[in-house]
């Protein structure tokens, strides 16, 4: 009996305790950085966005972070006409599939997709996009920590160099890239935080928001308690 | 001054020859006498008619927008999964009604548990409201359908696969099983047939169902009167007048009240919907942020919260029985364990109804029960490993055996006496 | 029931025959309504057969393809997988194949036509996801040290071996299905047609 009720009690802490644990740097906020997320951007449109779309994101929105009409136009508007349309890509997705093994996924709600809970998508992508080393039975020729077997190929290799898995399963630089490792790490920062803005393009506004409509709940709050006070009065 | 007033008492006469209104009024609100003593657990009634209200509203305008379409647009995205996209960003507040009625899905549930668990804390279901608990079981049903039918809508990849898994559920059962899931899903896989029904039964059949078993509900209630924390049936001592001692019109009393327990609850759905709307990826799960894929199955994959005890249960049944296979067995274990609760009138044989005058073996096994029910909650959320279906074994025969057992615990317990009239806190 | 004064049969028998007629029409109008939810023609129309070329598929490697909406596997398995297949036998549920989970010319020790070539759909048979590739074997697959090599599905983690057989005291009853296949040449492979031409 008393057997049983042990392992009543404690099973469910054996229980609970498992898993694969999926180590993730975190990443940088950069919410309310306007120069980071429009840098980001740049590296978005420059790097990613010939081979993933970005089918719901709207180039006007951009304003958010504040860039105008003309700016977006003149730096950012390679794949469409006006600043209207969103971020659509010309590759067909059956040529993709063919070229890559699986079609680029479009990545306006990546940063939300990729969360887990091992950290956010934030993070995913921020351990991703610095995690590719070389891996020569890949047909791209890398591999990545956290996407094992990844189809896509270190699209920003000329700017971090090359990095090989040791041994003790780290990475080491053993070809530097245009960028020292911190700026790297900063530029990658940088396209992060536009990812993770561009998923939820509303969020600061949304919270903002919400403290405006929390304080005012607060007072119709005061408002309905002492009206129900003043009623219950002649029961009590 | 008193000139308006004829007019609108004229108004209100020429509508009463008419329709009942004023009658209906009092019968319903200002002349429905509720028991004086009610506590915190008495407001999520009214907070579920609220989320109701709030559920219909905001799919409403959210049906303006989505387009219940699995083919692929031009970027390669289903039509539908690009739709809510579009209402989140493109449409004028579009995100704002989109997470209030992701959240009130989840915020439906909470107060829904919170009613029921009411219900069993004072004995709500006994005699005579047993045919409010039944209604109540059946809307309870009726909500998890509409859960369901509603998590298809957006299209990812949990919508997808949630939906895959149980209505393959239905083709455990034996002979008509393939063909009713066949006939469930409208094609050979979840498709575009499939999703589109699910949206018709979402946006009318399922909410026109609750609507009517919602009003039953109340009819019920008002027609036997509510119970209150001490179980004892006010009706029983009225005074010269008919009116019960401890009764208080439910209009303007617990309107009043009702309205602070409304903009509590306001408070803390609005810190959900503005501050966290994805609540750590419990109310939106992060995989349901990739489009359906139906090649390819996520590595974690877990129902909402709301369905994770008993799609424990289902999990926990892995022996065949009678030359069926264990899949059959985990689906009736599982039917059984949401329409046991229904049962709950018919096993109780306590001489009290409330919490508060019940010996220790009923609150031993409402305990029991309760962390079973949490665990078996949390254990739906995770992956499967030998030792997790062990423990949601254990936890599985504690539920059952809560009920199963009760007629004999229940009547074995040992009382106190229940009082006359409704004591105050 | 006899009749008296509180009964009067001559409309009792009226009322149940315009029931009966009523309950007939109302079944025969709920025909229709429920028949109407049965697979469309556009939907029994669209399980045409897939071509798929396997030539670059290397040992040990695996593609899937999609055939009526649903991932269909080919794995070209190794000499040691195909190995593996016979040691474990006890460890499975239905080892022989004995269920009809495949044409006739798949009943055999790997399930498939050429020894080497599997072509399973992957769609486990408990409730419908999609199973994860395990072929690493032992202990770094993360299933149990002398695991070696298949599929866990990821819903009710059942287990299936490189032929597509459930393991034993799973969730899922049956081996994995495999589709009626056929080659038309030695590196082209039909799914969902198997003519014997």
């Amino acid at each position: 009996m008393k057997k049983f009720l042990s392992a009543i009690l404690f099973a469910p802490l054996l229980a609970f305790g498992a898993g694969a644990e999926l180590h993730l740097d975190r990443a940088p906020d950069k919410a309310n950085d306007m120069a980071a997320l429009q840098n980001g951007a740049k590296i978005f449109v420059n790097y990613c966005l010939n081979c993933h779309s970005a089918s719901y994101m709207r180039y006007n929105r951009l304003k958010d972070i504040g860039l105008n009409d003309a700016q977006i136009k003149d730096n950012l508007l390679f794949t469409a006409e006006k600043v209207g349309e969103p971020m659509k890509i010309a590759m067909q997705r059956a040529d993709a599939k063919v070229w890559f093994g699986a079609a680029p996924p479009d990545l306006t709600v990546i940063a939300r997709a990729r969360a887990s809970e091992f950290g956010s998508g934030a993070d995913w992508l921020y351990t991703y996009l610095r995690g590719f080393y070389r891996d020569d039975k890949r047909p791209t020729g890398w591999n990545n920590v956290v996407f094992e077997n990844v189809g896509m190929p270190h699209v920003l290799w000329e700017l971090q160099g090359e990095q090989v898995m040791g041994a003790d399963h780290k990475l080491n630089l053993v070809k530097p890239g245009k960028l020292k490792p911190q700026e790297f790490d900063a530029a990658v920062g940088d396209l992060v935080g536009f990812l993770k803005y561009m998923g939820e393009p509303m969020a600061e506004f949304r919270k903002q928001l919400g403290v405006i409509v929390l304080i005012f709940l607060a007072v119709v709050f005061v408002f309905a308690y002492a009206l129900k006070r003043e009623y219950w009065k002649d029961v009590h | 001054m008193s000139k308006v007033n004829a007019i609108l008492q004229g108004t209100l006469n020429w509508v009463d020859e008419r329709f009942p209104l004023t009658s209906n009024w009092k019968a319903h609100l200002s002349e429905y006498y509720a028991p004086k003593n009610f506590n915190f657990w008495y407001f999520f009634g009214s907070l579920a008619m609220l989320v109701l209200v709030i559920q219909i509203v905001t799919g409403i305008f959210l049906t303006m927008h989505f387009k219940p379409d699995a083919s692929l647009n031009a970027s390669g995205v289903p039509v539908a999964f690009a739709s809510v996209e579009y209402i989140m960003r493109d449409v004028p507040w579009g995100w704002l009604i989109r997470y209030m009625h992701s959240t009130g899905a989840s915020a439906f549930f909470i107060v829904v548990y919170m009613h029921m668990f009411r219900g069993m804390l004072y004995g709500s279901y006994r005699k005579p409201r047993e045919l409010i608990w039944i209604f109540g079981m059946v809307i309870f049903l009726c909500l998890m359908a509409e859960a369901f039918f509603g998590y298809l809508l957006p299209w990812g990849q949990m919508s997808f696969w949630g939906a895959q898994v149980i209505v393959n559920l239905f083709s455990a059962i034996p002979l008509i099983g393939p063909d009713l899931s066949l006939w469930l899903r409208g094609d050979y896989v979840v498709g575009d047939a499939t999703l589109n029904r699910f949206f018709a039964f979402h946006v009318i059949a399922v909410p026109l169902v609750l609507l009517g078993l919602v009003a039953a509900h109340i009819l019920a209630l008002h027609e036997v009167g509510s119970n209150n924390p001490d179980g004892v049936e006010i009706k029983k001592k009225k005074d010269a007048n008919g009116i019960p001692l401890d009764g208080i019109p439910f209009h303007p009393y617990y309107s009043v009240k009702d309205i602070v327990g409304v903009v509590v609850f306001l408070m803390v759905f609005s810190v959900i919907v503005f501050f966290m709307p994805e609540f750590g990826g419990y109310f939106l799960e992060y995989n349901n942020f990739f489009p359906a894929d139906p090649l390819v199955t996520p590595p974690h994959i877990a129902p909402v919260w709301y369905f994770t005890p008993y799609y424990s249960i289902l999990r926990a049944v892995t022996y065949p029985l009678f030359g069926i296979d264990a899949k059959f067995w985990g689906v009736v274990a599982m039917g059984a364990s949401t329409l046991i609760i229904a049962l709950l009138p018919w096993l109780d044989r306590s001489p009290v109804k409330s919490i508060r005058y019940r010996g220790p073996l009923y609150k031993g096994f409402l305990a029991a029960f309760i962390v079973s029910f949490f665990i078996l909650g949390y254990l739906g959320m995770l992956g499967p490993t030998p030792m997790r279906t062990l423990v949601a074994q254990i936890c599985s025969v504690i539920y059952f055996a809560f009920f199963l057992l009760m007629p004999i615990y229940s009547s074995l317990d040992k009382c106190q006496p229940e009082p006359d009239r409704v004591t105050s806190k | 029931m006899s009749c008296d004064d509180t009964v009067d049969c001559g409309r009792r028998r009226l009322l149940v025959a315009t029931a009966a007629a009523g309950g007939v029409a109302g079944v025969a109008v709920a025909v229709p309504f429920v028949a109407s939810m049965l697979p469309s023609e556009r939907a029994k129309a669209a399980g045409a057969p897939v071509e798929v070329d396997i030539s670059r598929l290397a040992p040990g490697e695996m593609m899937t393809v999609e055939w009526r909406g649903k991932p269909v596997w080919i794995i070209n398995r190794t000499k040691e997988q195909l190995a593996s297949l016979a040691k474990i036998g006890e460890k499975l549920a239905d080892p022989k194949s004995e269920k009809n989970m495949q044409p006739a010319y798949a009943k055999n020790e790997t399930r498939s036509i050429k020894p080497e070539i599997l072509v399973a759909v992957g769609i486990c048979t408990h409730l419908g996801c999609s199973p994860t590739e395990k072929f690493k074997t032992g202990a770094e697959s993360g299933i149990d040290a002398d695991w070696p090599g298949g599929f866990f599905c990821p819903c009710h983690g059942s287990t299936f071996d490189l032929a597509g057989r459930v393991y034993k005291s799973k969730p899922a009853p049956d081996n994995l299905e495999i589709p009626p296949h056929m080659y038309l040449g030695d590196a082209k492979l039909v799914i969902g047609e198997d003519k014997k031409a």
